[in-house]
């Protein structure tokens, strides 16, 4: 090992990791400067072409080993972990045999003795020296733009930076409404900041999208809350210590709690330069990636090669196949410029761009427009070729277009159908397996990897893949931005046919979808998708409004997965749930107090009589469930009806609801003679942990103080019966339409445990059952062993499932009558909007 | 249908901002109770506030499309006309709409609304 002394005498140099492995002396030595996509997409391509010739060192400004950069846009959103989004992890480096210095800049590189100098003072020689510095975000020289709480979205850093933003609340100004910045904006307005985007031009996205396509895609973010200035000039980022307010040209002031500036990248040569090689807008090189020095590559974005720079990940990845070959010794590769498409990634916006679509002279429009789908396409052509292609809200012929576009082939006998997309016309027009099985092999399917249909099909039958984490792992596929992974699933379900889902055909959940309740569910949780809207979008509904069939269980999916953040859709709630009362035959209501665990005293029942009295109304009966039932009260009378009944201390029943209904008991060992435990003051606890969740059907408890069973507990939801020794849980009975009496599924010594498993048992049913299906037909459907394993056999799991129902019953547990009694929440639901004539 | 022309009178019953999208509100009268709804592309319809089925209030349906699912038995009513969806059959009232700028006015008098039920006197809003 040789050893130098630096310019600046500091210190010598360190052993490699391939020559601690014992690498012999024959192996060239690589240093790559930049941990980044480009530079480790190189590193890999090169140790499949040329294993064992490169001693490799890598150096990384960043703390951290290769990441996704593209996929920050889902950690900020919080749809994904940072360690789900590693590429390369530090055991691989070691497993290659790769030097990893992370936290460690460069700092300058000098070309005459082949060494280059960290900022820690370390020097290490060359025989190659591959730069990929990639780019830093553009900051607009205005005043203030060095302020703190001026970010760019570019690293982890400025994640962690956005996200503590977002903890501390407030507002973000987003100056740049490109791909970049309007991802910056979703993920902030996703983690509850007020959002406001500035952009320049008329149009967002300008570089992908027209100005029709750009208008649907403000008018989606504006939905969302995001506010959207275009036409909008940055004059000055105001502040003393920190950011306070976004100051336009025309005078406007948008205050500020955080600015991230998204205008752009500049490719970062400074290193380049520094050592004189030579440069343009970026490091130039030639269509091999070399720099003006023989010994020095340059690849990614701090690149520009043939006039021009680039910040796609596609171009970057070709580029860095070609320099691999180029490394390992290979002939004639050559890097000639990209193609590209673009596709963004909030979630639940779809749009695809590709190629030149902006018109021109000799060009033709093809527009297909579906207001009330939110659906614009446009292609555009020229001499009987496509040149560009434009599609917000349906992309599934995105890998179509792109194709023909890329292949420059002529489209002119399909001209007038093509806007319809690949299958139009066909049998299966409108199924998009068909579209998937009827694209040629060489169709690119993952733009970002360059990933074409028959290299994903060759994976699944050559290594009986049948998962889209496997496609991911052996091809590549949907491994970057992740934006074809719905088209690769299809892929994969064309591909196997029967084979791919061993389950048995289900019913899907209404006539706007032919996904199933589970799918749709899956996808909900898996994907993130966080409103109505985005299910349809992500899903493909074939309805704009669903009906009503799906919109209220959609929404009580949704609301299950993301307790506390998912806003719920009032207009998609059945009428019960919208007035809390239960709607009779003609049109008047009936109002059930809760009597907790079936109590009541003289106070409660002096209320009742008297509000009886007030109101007129008709009918007084006790219901099955233990408590009083008030029937014939006109709706705009509810609101006083409850004031009424709350101020006897009395709240709402929930007889309306898809949720707890009620926990019947028999009196025990507090009087009865047989009783073995105090079913009554356990029932009034059960009663008071799980009113107001909201659940896939009504539940119905209940706790009989001995075997003997008069709460008739064997035939609810759950039922608990006292014993000597505790308590017997039983689940999935039924007492109605199909009587079904339960299954015994544990028995416990303590209160506690009871509660712990009821908890546990509601969860699992809320997050697993489909909407309108009762525990009685889920738990004949999953089979009790299913249940016992999550619950009884799991104690962890058990545990952690009883943990989320208790804090999704932090959202729910608020008195739906006091709130439209005293506050006049939804005072719509129950005034007319006029009397006239 | 109705016969709407320059003549008609129309009758201001609230701001389009009053209907929730996808979204029903009432409006009294003394030939029975109408229903107004709002699309979620804003178009604005009025229908008599009962199905053809057993008189449930059409109002309190969940709304989608141009369409509403009676809250009673689930018939589902075609907003523009009043008829019910195949395979069921009956149609109920229908009432002109118009909306101008935020304000929304129906046409009373061509309103052809079945004086039968008893919906006025329980008084469901």
């Amino acid at each position: 090992m040789d050893m130098h002394l630096s310019s600046n005498n500091g210190p010598v140099v360190d052993q490699t990791e391939a020559e601690l492995q014992g690498a012999g002396p024959a192996m060239e030595r690589l240093v790559v400067v930049g941990n980044g996509m480009a530079g480790m997409k190189t590193v890999e391509e090169l140790l499949a072409k040329a294993p064992g010739r490169f001693d490799i060192t890598v150096f990384g400004a960043e703390p951290h080993p290769n990441y996704n950069r593209i996929m920050l846009s889902p950690v900020l959103a919080g749809e994904k972990t940072f360690d789900q989004i590693v590429l390369n992890s530090r055991e691989w480096y070691d497993a290659n045999g790769i030097t990893l210095l992370t936290g460690e800049a460069v700092e300058s590189i000098d070309r005459a003795g082949k060494t280059v100098v960290s900022q820690s003072g370390r020097v290490v020689p060359y025989d190659r020296l591959l730069i990929a510095t990639g780019s830093m975000p553009f900051i607009i020289p205005v005043p203030g733009s060095t302020l703190p709480g001026v970010i760019g979205f570019r690293d982890l850093a400025d994640v962690d930076a956005m996200l503590a933003a977002a903890a501390r609340g407030g507002r973000a100004v987003v100056i740049g409404g490109g791909l970049l910045g309007l991802e910056a904006a979703n993920g902030l307005r996703v983690k509850g900041m007020e959002v406001t985007v500035v952009h320049l031009m008329p149009t967002l996205m300008e570089r992908q999208l027209d100005p029709s396509a750009g208008m649907l895609l403000q008018r989606e973010l504006e939905r969302r809350g995001i506010e959207v200035l275009t036409g909008a000039d940055t004059a000055e980022i105001v502040g003393d210590e920190w950011v306070s307010a976004v100051r336009l040209r025309d005078g406007r002031e948008l205050p500020a709690d955080i600015v991230v500036m998204a205008v752009g990248i500049r490719p970062n040569m400074a290193l380049g330069k520094a050592a004189g090689l030579e440069c343009g807008r970026g490091i130039r090189v030639d269509d091999k990636m070399r720099t003006s020095d023989p010994s020095i590559y340059a690849v990614g974005e701090c690149v520009e090669h043939r006039g021009v720079t680039w910040g796609l990940v596609a171009p970057l990845f070709e580029m860095a196949k070609v320099l691999a070959h180029d490394l390992a010794g290979g002939e004639g590769a050559a890097y000639t410029g990209s193609v590209t498409s673009t596709k963004l990634k909030v979630t639940g916006v779809d749009v695809f761009s590709a190629g030149d679509f902006s018109g021109g002279a000799g060009t033709e429009d093809i527009v297909f427009r579906d207001a009330a789908r939110g659906v614009y396409k446009r292609l555009v052509l020229k001499d009987g070729k496509l040149l560009g292609a434009v599609l917000y809200g349906d992309t599934k012929d995105g890998a179509w277009y792109f194709s023909l576009l890329k292949d420059g082939a002529d489209v002119s006998a399909e001209r007038d159908s093509m806007i319809f997309g690949q299958g139009f016309g066909s049998a299966d027009a409108g199924d998009p397996n068909a579209a998937i099985a009827a694209l040629p092999d060489s169709a690119e399917i993952c733009g970002c990897n360059g990933v074409c249909k028959g290299n994903i099909v060759k994976a699944i039958t050559e290594k009986g893949l049948t998962s889209l984490d496997e496609v991911k792992a052996h091809t590549k596929a949907s491994a970057s931005c992740g934006g074809c992974s719905g088209t690769v699933e299809r892929l994969l379900a064309v591909t196997l046919g029967d084979g791919f889902t061993a389950a048995p055909k289900v019913k899907p959940m209404c006539k706007c979808t032919h996904h199933t309740h589970d799918q749709v569910r899956a996808a909900i949780v898996e994907r993130g998708l966080k409103t109505m809207a985005e299910v349809f979008q992500a899903m493909e509904w074939t309805t704009p409004d669903g009906c009503a069939s799906c919109r209220p269980a959609l929404n009580y999916y949704l609301l299950c997965a993301w307790p506390g953040e998912y806003k719920d859709d009032y207009q998609s709630r059945y009428i019960n749930e919208r007035a809390h009362a239960n709607i009779q035959k003609d049109g008047t209501y009936s109002v059930v107090p809760r009597m907790w665990g079936g109590l009541t005293n003289a106070a409660e029942l002096r209320a009742i009589a008297d509000v009886v009295d007030k109101f007129a109304i008709p009918t007084v009966k006790v219901t099955g469930g233990q408590r009083i039932d008030l029937f014939g009260v006109k709706k705009e009378d509810l609101p006083a009806v409850w004031a009424d009944l709350n101020a006897a201390g009395m709240v709402s029943g929930h007889a309306y609801a898809k949720g707890l209904r009620t926990v019947k008991t028999c009196v025990g060992s507090e009087w009865c003679r047989f009783g073995t435990q105090d079913s009554t003051g356990l029932g009034v606890k059960l009663e008071r942990m799980t009113w107001g969740t909201w659940t896939p059907h009504k539940v119905k408890l209940a706790v009989s103080g001995c075997p003997r069973n008069c709460a008739e507990a064997t035939i609810k939801d759950l039922g608990v019966v006292c014993i000597d020794s505790g308590y017997e849980l039983h689940v999935g009975g039924n007492g109605g339409l199909h009587v079904r009496a339960c299954d015994l599924l544990v028995r416990v010594g303590t209160e506690e445990e009871v509660l712990e498993y009821t908890g546990a048992f509601m969860q699992l049913y809320r997050e697993e059952a489909r909407y309108l299906e009762r525990t009685a037909p889920w738990v004949e459907r999953v089979g009790l062993d299913h249940i016992k394993a999550a619950l009884v056999e799991d104690p962890e799991r058990r545990r952690a499932l009883n943990a989320r129902f208790l804090f999704s019953q932090t959202f729910s547990q608020d008195d739906p009558w006091a709130e439209r009694a005293a506050k006049g929440v939804d005072r719509h639901e129950f005034n007319l909007l006029a009397e006239v004539g | 249908m109705e016969n709407v022309t320059s003549e008609t009178v129309w009758t201001q019953v609230g701001s389009i901002d009053d209907i929730p999208v996808l979204g029903s509100r009432v409006v009294r009268t003394p030939g029975g109770d109408i229903a107004l709804f709002r699309t979620a592309a804003d178009e604005v319809f009025a229908l008599e506030d009962a199905c053809p089925h057993k008189q449930g209030p059409l109002s309190q349906g969940i709304v989608h499309g141009r369409r509403v699912t009676c809250p009673l038995h689930s018939w589902v009513i075609e907003l523009a006309t009043g008829e019910a969806v195949a395979p069921d059959e009956g149609r109920t009232g229908h009432v002109p709409v118009r909306v101008e700028g935020r304000s929304v006015a129906i046409a009373l008098a061509e309103a052809k609304l079945s004086r039968g039920g008893c919906r006025k006197d329980c008084g469901h809003v």
